[in-house]
């Protein structure tokens, strides 16, 4: 069974094996389709038309099926490797162990952005951005330029406790946890993410930077936690909504997915930390 | 055009690109000036400015235009230096681009801006990324 870890946790060879999965995929191709895909509903996902992947209500089952195909895609290079989870309420500096040379390397330099170190740096030959929305081919950050602090545990628990799913016109003007863990409403907790570590990272080709994937698994989990602290709320809206992926509905690209499929993690994957229930807390 | 000789005496690499883009751009402009003004209100004026060394330029929208199949017509065009820049509005009226896509803007010219900055003298890319769509 797949358990999915907090990457401060794990291990020199965890992060090894990590790391040459994911060189290997950039390698044979796989990895660049996955940027495509997602570019590709961040640019047509609309507040006022169809949308999908993100800013609307299967925001969050929608990354939780590309995770799950990128782990697998992952999983087919190396069986042990499992999705690391970025815990940035914790992990809140640009001097954390994420961020080093053994793992993701660090931030960009001043002059243009350009990640020097770690194994993913443009150096090395393995690592060029070739899906991209600019000339620039090489790996780009700027911790904590574009916004000063990560969210904080008391931001996310705030969020935590909202009750309702999502709210009409479910976009990102609607209110409820969904649009707030999203951050386009509220204290913004997952777009201020993307924002903070700059770079690809702050674009519509943001799974170009590898910790696209353990902050997904973060949020993922956020939403894991919400449920265990909700249980009588569900994914809403639940049938008949134009525009906007119903609870029962078919998600593109997939089209044999719905929300309703992508509700129970432990169908696929158990944390580390599994969350616990509301009675527990 | 003293813009163009400033371009060229910042003697960036994309020299050539962009002389290529101003001219594009010229043409879209005499172009698209003819129309009367009379555009549904899209929350963007028409800019032309130069900002650390590139140009932009927002041409309001008129409905339909590029973005076929979205459902919000009227969504203004923003160039840098001639290529087009993915711009999005939000049902707050706020702003992303392709860009700066987690991060809102209150008009489509600050946005452009900090398009500018996030470039850091790089040229856009060709308006669909490389690798096709989803």
């Amino acid at each position: 069974m797949t358990v999915r870890k907090n990457q401060a946790t794990l291990t020199a060879e965890e992060k090894r094996a990590f790391t040459a999965a994911l060189l290997e995929l950039k390698r044979n191709g796989t990895y660049d389709r996955f940027v495509t895909t997602h570019n590709g509903f961040i640019m047509s996902d609309t507040d006022s038309g169809d949308r999908v992947g993100h800013r609307s209500p299967s925001f969050l089952p929608w990354h939780r099926r590309f995770l799950l195909e990128f782990e697998a895609a992952l999983q087919k290079v190396d069986a042990k490797v499992t999705l690391p989870y970025w815990d940035w309420t914790a992990d809140r500096t640009s001097r954390s162990s994420l961020w080093a040379a053994d793992f993701l390397g660090g931030t960009g330099r001043a002059r243009d952005g350009q990640v020097m170190d770690g194994p993913f740096a443009y150096a090395t030959g393995k690592w060029d951005i070739t899906v991209r929305v600019d000339g620039r081919a090489y790996l780009r950050r700027a911790l904590g330029a574009g916004v000063a602090e990560l969210p904080t545990k008391a931001e996310v628990e705030a969020v935590l406790a909202m009750p309702v799913y999502d709210t009409a016109p479910w976009n990102s003007s609607s209110s409820g946890f969904r649009n707030n863990l999203e951050g386009w409403r509220g204290a913004n907790l997952h777009n201020r993410v993307h924002v903070w570590v700059g770079g690809q990272m702050g674009t519509g080709v943001s799974p170009n930077d590898p910790v696209f994937w353990m902050h997904h698994a973060f949020v993922d989990k956020l939403w894991a936690d919400w449920q265990a602290r909700h249980p009588q709320s569900t994914y809403l809206p639940a049938a008949g909504t134009p525009n906007v992926v119903d609870l029962a509905d078919t998600m593109r690209p997939w089209n044999d997915v719905t929300p309703a499929d992508m509700l129970e993690h432990r169908k696929f994957y158990t944390f580390d930390t599994e969350p616990s229930a509301a009675s527990q807390r | 055009m003293n813009t163009i000789t400033r371009r060229q005496a910042l003697g960036t690499t994309a020299g050539a690109l962009t002389v290529l883009g101003l001219t594009a751009a010229a043409t879209t402009t005499s172009a698209s000036a003819s129309p009367t003004p009379a555009t549904p209100p899209s929350g963007a004026d028409r800019v032309e400015e130069v900002y650390q060394g590139r140009r932009i330029q927002i041409t309001p929208g008129s409905g339909g235009g590029h973005h076929g199949g979205h459902h919000s017509p009227g969504l203004p065009t923003v160039r840098i230096d001639g290529q087009e820049l993915h711009v999005m509005r939000n049902a707050d009226g706020s702003w992303i681009s392709v860009v700066n896509h987690y991060e809102t803007f209150s008009d489509p010219a600050s946005l452009a801006r900090a398009a500018v900055r996030e470039l850091q003298g790089a040229t856009l890319a060709p308006f669909a990324p490389m690798g096709g769509a989803a």
